[in-house]
């Protein structure tokens, strides 16, 4: 398989302040990657640093292969403000935002596109209402819709299931079972229990990274990852690990 | 009826409605973005820093309103560029700058020697003696504003709505938004003619609050701000004229009639719908 992106020791924080140490990554085609660890322990800088938000202060983030427009985002739903006028249909069409120029217009195609996708995903009928008119499983469709318009070879999901009743969840990790055949998938969650039933690799992310392929975690691992993180799995024989370091 | 048609014949009431027309235009496309963006703290900032460069233009014997302008986009710049570049709080700096401006302004025109300019006019706007050089200007501006949405408008709403995404698929965002500040600036400084200092952000909010009331879409919405500004100022203008009072007062007055009546006809709207439905 083609690696598409790896990380070579990388170190990356905010103004003084190192979050990230000494990360090494590589993501290759068909990877469904779970990211996982505590509040500030840099997960989502980490998606900053892949995206190319912020400069890694030492190390190397290398595309092989790839265009690096070719990312597809959803980021969390919190950090978008959900009374600005813009419709349905414009949100899934700004996916398209990188192929075009700066005065670029929409082809007919492209909006087929967002058509057929929106229609995919279920919100077709919701196409000409507003963002703040829609339930929170309903803009999560939205806001993937416009993460995947582009064909992304990677596709980037900050905490798809905050803010989404169960049901939507696992039609989420539906969708992404078949979208991760065409596309590498990197996931951040804190909702582990879900997490380690579709992914097939977890990394860990407390400063530093752990990574391994498999998706079993057992508490011998958690300790060693120094993850303090509630854990529920569905094994043989249903357990549950409640650790706190 | 007889004395609007009177009214209507006289060249300083055509240069005023002219005035209200542009005025209406460029705020109604700005005000949408920063009604939109949530930046009218930033916005009122930018409008009462720009009374500084009122004063130091007087002192100096320059054209005010070209001192406010330059004095008003510096600030705007100003403000974008702090709270990006620092981690200062952006809405102190906005604090610090507001009342800058305004004690700059005082100090200035009250150094200047002989005649002191007329304050209220400043303050409150005065339509009805407007120059033509003001309508040059306000054109200009409209012609600007009209420009940029009509080639950049789908990349502007983009960045306002989710800067961070834009800033993933490698959109300008910092052009974006120096050039989005630098416009709210430019219309505000030049608007300040129209409706005076204290009230021209109500001319960038109200009417897009409006609009906003019956369309969700950022395009309509701007429409629908230029035609509920038109409609205000207009019917301001007349109230200014028959009773002799600073036209700003009298516009916002007739906006907020406008609001009232909006949100009366939009729950009766709402009510009536559910009658439908039932």
């Amino acid at each position: 398989m083609t690696k598409l992106l790896e990380l070579k020791s990388v170190y990356a924080g905010y103004d003084n302040k190192v979050v990230l140490k000494d990360v090494n990554l590589t993501v290759k085609e068909n990877d469904f990657l779970g990211v996982i660890g505590p509040n500030g322990g840099g997960k989502t800088t980490l998606l900053k640093v892949i995206l190319g938000l912020i400069k890694p202060i030492e190390g190397l983030v290398e595309f092989n292969n790839i265009d690096d427009n070719l990312i597809g985002y959803l980021p969390q739903i919190n950090t978008i403000d959900q009374k600005f006028p813009i419709p349905v249909r414009e949100v899934v069409l700004s996916g398209l935002m990188s192929h075009k120029k700066l005065f670029g217009r929409y082809r007919n195609e492209d909006k087929e596109k967002a058509k057929a996708l929106m229609e995919q995903m279920g919100i077709l009928h919701l196409r000409n209402k507003n963002i703040g008119e829609l339930s929170g499983g309903q803009l999560q469709r939205v806001f993937l819709c416009r993460a995947i318009i582009s064909d992304p070879q990677i596709l980037i999901l900050d905490e798809p299931d905050t803010y989404v009743d169960s049901h939507f969840e696992t039609e989420l990790y539906g969708v992404l079972d078949q979208l991760n055949d065409h596309m590498a998938i990197i996931v951040v969650s804190h909702d582990v229990g879900t997490i380690s039933s579709h992914v097939k690799t977890i990394a860990c992310v407390n400063g530093s990274l752990c990574y391994h392929d498999s998706n079993i975690i057992n508490e011998e691992q958690l300790k060693t990852y120094n993850c303090p993180i509630d854990l529920i799995t569905h094994g043989e024989v249903p357990h549950r690990v409640l650790k706190k370091h | 009826m007889n004395e609007i048609v009177e009214l209507l014949s006289y060249t300083f009431f055509q240069n005023a409605m002219g005035a209200a027309i542009l005025a209406s235009i460029s705020c109604g496309i700005i005000g949408t973005y920063i009604v939109a963006r949530r930046i009218v703290f930033i916005s009122g900032g930018i409008t009462h820093a720009s009374f500084g460069g009122i004063g130091i233009a007087w002192f100096l014997g320059l054209n005010p309103v070209l001192g406010a302008a330059v004095f008003g986009v510096f600030s705007a710049l100003g403000i974008e560029w702090v709270s990006k570049k620092t981690d200062v709080r952006q809405d102190s700096v906005i604090g610090i700058l507001w009342a800058l401006g305004m004690a700059l302004g005082i100090i200035f025109i009250y150094m200047t020697p002989g005649y002191a300019p007329n304050l209220m006019s400043y303050l409150f706007g005065s339509i009805l003696t407007v120059s033509s050089l003001d309508l040059y200007l306000l054109s200009a501006l409209c012609v600007l504003t009209i420009l940029v949405f009509a080639f950049m408008m789908r990349p502007i709403v983009y960045v306002a709505f989710d800067e961070g995404y834009a800033q993933t698929h490698k959109a300008p965002v910092q052009f974006l938004n120096y050039l989005m500040i630098a416009l709210v600036a430019l219309a505000i400084v030049l608007n300040i003619r129209v409706v005076g200092i204290i009230l021209v952000i109500s001319f960038l909010t109200i009417p897009q609050t409006i609009s906003n009331m019956f369309t969700q879409d950022f395009g309509k919405m701007i429409l629908g701000a230029i035609g509920f500004g038109i409609l205000g100022s207009l019917l301001g203008l007349f109230m200014a004229y028959k009773l002799n009072v600073p036209s700003g007062a009298t516009i916002i007055f007739s906006f907020v009639i406008l609001f009232i009546l909006a949100k009366v006809i939009q729950l009766s709207l709402l009510k009536l719908s559910k009658k439908v439905k039932e």
